[in-house]
C-alpha cells in the first residue's frame, strides 16, 4: 500500500503505455511525462502567485486579493484571462523577430530544467549521468533570452535592465556553481538522482541531508542567496523593480509575452528550488526515519513550497538592494566564502567519520564568515558630503 | 554580525504574518463597504442647512445675509434672497433663501462659511458616499437637499450641536427677558399715565 | 551519417551562414549562438555528455553574452552604411578556401581510421577529471594563470579612468 501510493504516478504512466504497441511505448512514455510537467508546473505557478499575494498581504498587515473567489482563489484565473485578453503590442522599431523569440527562449529553456529533477522515487525524466551539468546548462541559456528581450525592444530603459539582469545573472552563476560542486564532490557524481540516494540515509532517526552537515548549511545558505538573484527575485530585483526602470527588460512586452516572461520567473524559481531540495534538502527522502511511509512526491513538493515560502518571505522583509551593492556583495564576499566553503568540503570528505570533522569544518566557516563581516562588508564611513559641478 | 538585521527583519514579518490572523493590530484592514470605521466628531465633508422644527422651510436658520457667498473662496454657493420675509424662530420678520445651491464638485471643504455664519445656520455635514453619474447637475445640491434638522445635526457633531443650541438658547432667553422688562417699563408708563388722568 | 546528424549539420551550418551574411550585427550574434546549440547538439548525438552540456554552459551561457556585450558597448549595433561586403573580398574568398583545404584534407586523412558507426560512451566525467589531474595538470595550471591574466588586465583597462579622476579632485 505504501509502495502503492509511492509509485502511482510511475503505475499509472505504465498502464497508459501499455495500451500500445511496444515500439512506441517508450517515446510515448516520455512525451506522457513531460506533458505532465508542462501542466503541473505552470498550475504550480498559478497556486504561487496565489500565495504570492496572499503571503506578501499578510505580512504587510493586510489582506491579499479576497474578492474574486473565496479567499482570491480564483485571483490567478482572472489574471490569466486579462493577460490573455490584453492587446499584444510590439513597438514599430523593434525588432520583431527577436522580439517574438525571447519569452519563447526563455520559457522552453526553464523547462528543459526539470528534465533532470528527480520529483520521487523513480520519477526523473531522464535520468542523465551528467544531470546537474544539464541543468546549468539550461539556466545559463536563460540569461540570453533576458538580454534580447531588452535589446529587442529599442528603448533604453530596457536595454539597461537588460544589462544589468544579465550582469547579476552571471556575477551569481559562478557561487552558484560553485556550492553545487561541493555537494558533487562529497557524493562523488553528477547525477541527480545518486545525489538524493546518497542523502536517503538515516541515522538515530535523523536524515542524512547535506544542510545538516556544516559545509552543506554554508553551500545552502549560499545556493539560496545566489538562486534568488538568478531568479530576480527580491531582493535582487532592480532589473525588473517598477520604481526604478519602469518594468526593466519587459517593459514592452503586453499580454500574453507578459505572462509568459511572469510564468518564466515563476517556474525557474520552481526550477532551482527544486535543484536546491534536491542538493542540500534531500530530495524526494523524507525528514525522519518513521515518516517514510509518506509518498516520496509529496515530501518534494512539500520541500518545493516551503523554498516558495522562503522566497516570498525574503521578498516581504528585505529593501531591494542597489546594482554596485548586489556586484559587491557577489564579487567580494560570496564567492570568496564560496572557494572556502569548497575547500571545508575536502576537508570533511578526507578526515574521516567523527565528530572532529564537524568541529574543524564548523570553526573554518564560521571564522571566515565573522571575519568577512567584519572586513568586508563593514558599513562604509559616510563623510562629508562633496559636490562636483560641470565645469 | 553579518545578517542579523536580515535575520530580525524576517522575525518580524514572520509576527505580522501570524498575528494578522489573530490581533487587529496586525490587520489593520476594514473590508470597505462591508466594514466601516466610525466617524469622527471632528470629520468634515460638505456643508448642510440646519432647520429646526419639523418643517425644512419654515424653520430654516439661514437668513440669506449672503456672507458666505462672498466668503466661499471657489465660490461654490449660490444664494438668490427672497422679497418678502418671515419669521424666524425669535419670532422676528427675516429674509430667506429662495435659492440656495452649493456646487460641491468645486467644495473645497475649507469649513470658511460655517465659520464666519452669524446665524448659525450651515454646518459641515460628514456625509462621502455623494458619487453620482449625472455630471451636469448632479453635484449640485439646492436647498431642499441641503435641509437637514437640528436632530440630525446632533448626531454627527453632539458636542458642537449642544453648544450651538446653549448659545440659542441664551440668545433666545436674553431676548425675552429683554422683551419682557420692555413690555414691564411700558405697562409702567401706561399705568403712570392713567393714573395722572384720573386725578 | 544518419538522418539526425544532417539535420544538426544543417543547423550548424545555416547558423554559421547567417551569422555571416545578416546585416544586423546582433542578429549574426544569435545566429552564431544557433551554431553553438547545433555544435552541442552534434557531441550530444556522439554520447559526449560532458563536452555537449560544457559547450551550452560555456559557450551559450558566456561566450554569446560576451559577443553580445561587446556588440552593445562599441557602436557595433548600428546597421553599416556602406554595406557588410569589403573591398577585399577575393582576399578573404581566397584564404577560407585554403583553410578549408587544409582542413579537409586532414579529417579525409583520418577518416579511414575511424569506426562508421558512434564509439560507446567510454569517458565518463570521472575520466576527465582525473585526466585533468593527473596527466594534464599543467596545461590546466597555465590556462589558469592565463584566465587570471586576462581577468585583471579587464580590471586595469577598466579601471584606468579612476585614478586621474581622484588626482584632479583632490587638486
Amino acid at each position: 500500500m505504501i509502495e502503492f501510493s509511492d509509485q502511482i504516478f510511475v503505475l499509472l504512466k505504465h498502464w497508459l503505455v501499455s495500451f500500445l504497441p511496444v515500439a512506441w511505448q517508450q517515446p510515448v512514455g516520455v512525451i506522457l511525462c513531460a506533458a505532465t510537467i508542462v501542466c503541473l508546473y505552470p498550475a504550480l505557478f498559478a497556486v504561487a502567485v496565489w500565495l504570492e499575494r496572499k503571503g506578501l498581504g499578510r505580512m504587510q498587515n493586510r489582506l491579499g486579493p479576497n474578492r474574486v473567489g473565496p479567499f482570491g482563489l480564483l485571483q490567478p484565473i482572472a489574471d490569466g484571462i486579462k493577460s490573455l485578453t490584453k492587446e499584444d503590442i510590439v513597438p514599430l522599431s523593434a525588432d520583431a523577430a527577436v522580439h517574438f523569440l525571447a519569452p519563447v527562449l526563455l520559457v522552453v529553456t526553464v523547462f528543459m530544467g526539470f528534465a533532470v529533477l528527480p520529483m520521487g522515487r523513480n520519477m526523473v525524466l531522464v535520468d542523465m549521468d551528467a544531470g546537474l551539468l544539464f541543468y546549468f546548462a539550461m539556466g545559463t541559456s536563460s540569461e540570453l533570452a533576458v538580454f534580447m528581450a531588452g535589446w529587442s525592444s529599442r528603448n533604453k530603459y530596457s536595454l539597461l535592465g537588460a544589462m544589468r539582469a544579465v550582469a547579476q545573472m552571471i556575477s551569481y552563476e559562478v557561487p552558484l556553481l560553485m556550492s553545487s560542486v561541493t555537494v558533487v564532490m562529497i557524493t562523488g557524481s553528477l547525477s541527480l538522482t545518486k545525489i538524493v540516494e546518497a542523502q536517503n540515509h538515516f541515522s538515530y532517526g535523523l536524515p542524512h541531508w547535506y544542510i545538516f552537515t556544516p559545509w552543506g548549511f554554508a553551500g545552502f545558505v549560499m545556493y539560496a542567496i545566489s538562486t534568488t538573484a538568478e531568479t530576480n527575485r527580491s531582493p535582487f530585483d532592480l532589473p525588473e523593480g517598477e520604481s526604478e526602470l519602469v518594468a526593466g527588460y519587459h517593459t514592452e512586452y503586453s499580454g500574453f509575452k507578459f505572462a509568459l516572461f511572469f510564468l518564466g520567473e515563476y517556474v525557474a524559481m520552481f526550477s532551482i528550488s527544486g535543484l536546491g531540495t534536491t542538493l542540500f534538502l534531500g530530495g524526494w527522502s523524507a525528514p525522519f526515519a518513521f515518516l517514510t511511509w509518506v509518498p516520496s512526491w509529496i515530501w518534494f513538493f512539500s520541500k518545493l513550497m516551503l523554498s516558495i515560502f522562503v522566497f516570498i518571505w525574503m521578498r516581504g522583509t528585505l529593501p531591494r538592494l542597489r546594482q554596485d551593492q548586489l556586484m559587491n556583495f557577489a564579487w567580494k564576499f560570496v564567492l570568496p566564502m564560496c572557494l572556502v566553503n569548497l575547500m571545508v568540503a575536502a576537508v570533511w570528505r578526507f578526515m574521516g567519520e567523527g565528530w572532529q570533522r564537524w568541529a574543524v569544518c564548523s570553526a573554518i566557516l564560521l571564522l571566515t564568515y565573522v571575519g568577512m563581516g567584519l572586513g568586508e562588508m563593514r558599513k562604509k564611513h559616510i563623510g562629508p558630503r562633496s559636490y562636483r559641478y560641470a565645469e | 554580525m553579518l545578517g542579523e538585521g536580515i535575520l530580525k527583519g524576517m522575525a518580524e514579518t514572520a509576527r505580522n504574518f501570524f498575528g494578522s490572523y489573530f490581533s487587529s493590530k496586525r490587520m489593520t484592514t476594514v473590508e470597505y463597504p462591508e466594514q466601516r470605521i466610525a466617524p469622527f466628531e471632528a470629520a468634515r465633508v460638505f456643508p448642510f442647512l440646519v432647520y429646526d422644527g419639523a418643517d425644512w422651510e419654515a424653520g430654516l436658520r439661514c437668513v440669506s445675509c449672503q456672507i458666505c457667498e462672498k466668503e466661499c473662496p471657489p465660490k461654490c454657493i449660490f444664494i438668490e434672497k427672497s422679497k418678502d420675509k418671515k419669521p424666524d424662530a425669535l419670532g422676528r420678520p427675516q429674509f430667506y433663501p429662495t435659492r440656495f445651491d452649493i456646487d460641491i464638485s468645486v467644495c473645497m471643504s475649507c469649513q470658511i462659511c460655517v465659520e464666519v455664519c452669524p446665524f448659525e445656520a450651515i454646518k459641515m455635514d460628514t456625509e462621502f458616499e455623494l458619487s453620482t453619474d449625472d455630471r451636469f447637475g448632479g453635484l449640485l445640491l439646492d436647498r431642499r437637499e441641503l435641509a437637514k434638522s437640528n436632530e440630525y445635526y446632533h448626531t454627527i457633531h453632539s458636542s458642537e450641536a449642544a453648544a450651538v443650541d446653549a448659545r440659542l438658547d441664551e440668545e433666545k432667553s436674553k431676548a425675552e427677558a429683554k422683551a419682557k422688562s420692555l413690555a414691564e417699563a411700558k405697562a409702567h408708563i401706561i399705568a403712570a399715565a392713567h393714573a395722572g388722568e384720573g386725578a | 551519417m544518419s538522418f539526425v546528424f544532417y539535420v544538426l549539420t544543417a543547423l550548424t551550418v545555416a547558423g554559421g551562414l547567417a551569422a555571416m551574411l545578416l546585416k544586423n550585427t546582433v542578429h549574426c550574434a544569435l545566429a552564431l549562438t544557433v551554431a553553438f546549440a547545433g555544435l552541442a547538439l552534434l557531441f550530444l548525438n556522439l554520447d559526449a555528455q560532458f563536452a555537449g552540456f560544457v559547450q551550452i554552459l560555456v559557450y551559450i551561457g558566456a561566450v554569446a553574452i560576451l559577443v553580445v556585450f561587446a556588440i552593445l558597448l562599441t557602436k557595433g549595433s548600428e546597421t553599416p552604411k556602406d554595406g557588410v561586403f569589403s573591398k577585399t573580398w577575393f582576399a578573404g574568398l581566397a584564404i577560407a578556401a585554403a583553410v578549408f583545404a587544409v582542413l579537409g584534407w586532414a579529417i579525409l586523412q583520418t577518416a579511414p581510421m575511424l569506426p562508421n558507426s558512434a564509439p560507446t560512451p567510454s569517458v565518463t566525467v570521472l575520466q576527465i577529471g582525473h585526466a585533468l589531474i593527473d596527466r594534464y595538470v599543467l596545461p590546466l595550471e597555465i590556462v589558469a594563470v592565463l584566465l587570471t591574466a586576462a581577468l585583471i588586465g579587464a580590471v586595469i583597462v577598466a579601471m584606468h579612468d579612476n585614478p586621474e579622476h581622484e588626482k584632479e579632485e583632490s587638486e
